[in-house]
């Protein structure tokens, strides 16, 4: 009898997909332009941070339209599905969550396997860079969407000799749900 | 290399790594908007649709550079092809299939002029997300896969112009994407030469 497939894989299965060194290439290309374009490496840290975001605003709608997900209860499910239905479905792989805050506001996503760094090695000179910080903008500005602010950092770095990717998130709060009219409008 | 633990794959050289396969597979959505960050980037950087379109094909030629020497090296055995028709095709089916999943639809010469090559495609992967605005004209975002084709050809020995055109077709709503290939004169020179 075959095993019923976990949501990431049934959510995976179900996109059309790009050959994942065309996408490897094509965030290569948008790096070097972004070093090219700015003298210091936090702002390619920020840029790329900042288009992240701009991805995530508009990829969670795509992410809940298609994924299947029921409502999280807490901060814990959320870190729960966004590593094996979230990552999954978008770039196929799946990051274990780790190292909970004892709040349970702060945990890790961790990875060994990551789309974004094929060939990728950094020169002495980007020492600074943080390859993947778009993948922290794309959390954070997914959460955001669905009411969540919070903080996203990378910790551990492969490129810079870590032994695996470690991003880090932080709860700041959970924002009410407003209607985005009034009663007297 | 074999035999390298997983875990310490990243403390060895990029060059000395395996070669990965080139099977794995992201959503094709996670390309579009990575891909529309990038339009979206240089829109912000340019002053008319030429310069967009420049842009976006130097961003290109940077892939087209890596694309020729991973193929290259992964498909045929670190040859690469040395005569215009062997690398016109090794474009529309080698690398066409490893970026795109297939081969481009067609591989065509013009018929007016001797040093003009096309490879059109019904719908342009990087094209499937996007719909162009009406004041910006003629622009087409396959002005990316032109900068790659041109960075193929160029590392490859074969400097060419490469351009990207929409090339309208009759019963279907979206036209095509036409990829012009004019090579330098040398080029079709050493073609006479080599008979």
């Amino acid at each position: 009898m075959k095993a019923a497939l976990r949501p990431g894989d049934a959510a995976f299965a179900n996109v059309e997909k790009v050959n994942a060194e065309l996408f490897t290439l094509t965030y290569g290309a948008v790096v070097r332009q972004l070093l090219t374009d700015h003298e210091d490496v936090d702002d390619v840290n920020k840029q790329l941070d900042s288009m992240g975001y701009n991805i995530g605003i508009r990829l969670i709608d795509e992410f809940l339209a298609k994924s299947n997900s029921a409502k999280c209860a807490d901060f814990r499910e959320t870190a729960d599905v966004i590593a094996k239905v979230g990552f999954k479905m978008f770039l196929g792989v799946s990051p274990t969550v780790a190292n909970w805050s004892p709040d349970g506001k702060e945990c890790s996503l961790l990875m060994d396997d990551n789309p974004l760094v094929d060939f990728v090695e950094l020169p002495d000179t980007c020492q600074g860079l943080s390859y993947c910080s778009i993948l922290c903008g794309v959390l954070r500005g997914a959460l955001e969407m669905i009411s969540m602010r919070t903080e996203v950092r990378i910790v551990k770095d492969m490129l810079k000799g870590d032994d695996v990717y470690e991003i880090r998130m932080r709860l700041i709060e959970t924002v009410p749900e407003e209607l985005p009219y009034k009663d007297d409008e | 290399m074999l035999g390298v633990a997983r875990g310490r794959a990243h403390l060895v050289n990029v060059v000395d790594r395996p070669l990965p396969k080139g099977k794995t597979e992201v959503n094709l959505s996670a390309f579009a908007f990575l891909f529309s960050e990038l339009v979206q980037y240089f829109q912000t950087k340019v002053n008319n649709v030429n310069e967009l379109e420049r842009k976006l094909e130097e961003a290109g030629y940077g892939v087209g550079l890596r694309v020729l020497e991973l193929l290259c090296h992964r498909e045929k055995a670190n040859r690469r092809e040395t005569r215009l028709l062997g690398i016109l095709t090794f474009i529309h089916s080698t690398v066409w299939k490893a970026l795109f999943g297939k081969q481009a639809d067609s591989l065509e010469k013009a018929t007016t002029e001797e040093d003009e090559y096309m490879i059109s495609e019904k719908e342009l992967l990087v094209n499937r997300f996007i719909s162009v605005p009406k004041d910006m004209g003629q622009f087409n975002c396959g002005a990316y896969v032109a900068g790659i084709v041109k960075g193929v050809l160029d590392s490859a020995g074969f400097p060419a112009r490469v351009t990207a055109h929409f090339v309208p077709i009759e019963g279907q709503l979206r036209p095509r994407t036409t990829i012009l290939i004019k090579f330098s004169p040398e080029v079709m020179l050493r073609e006479q030469r080599m008979g």
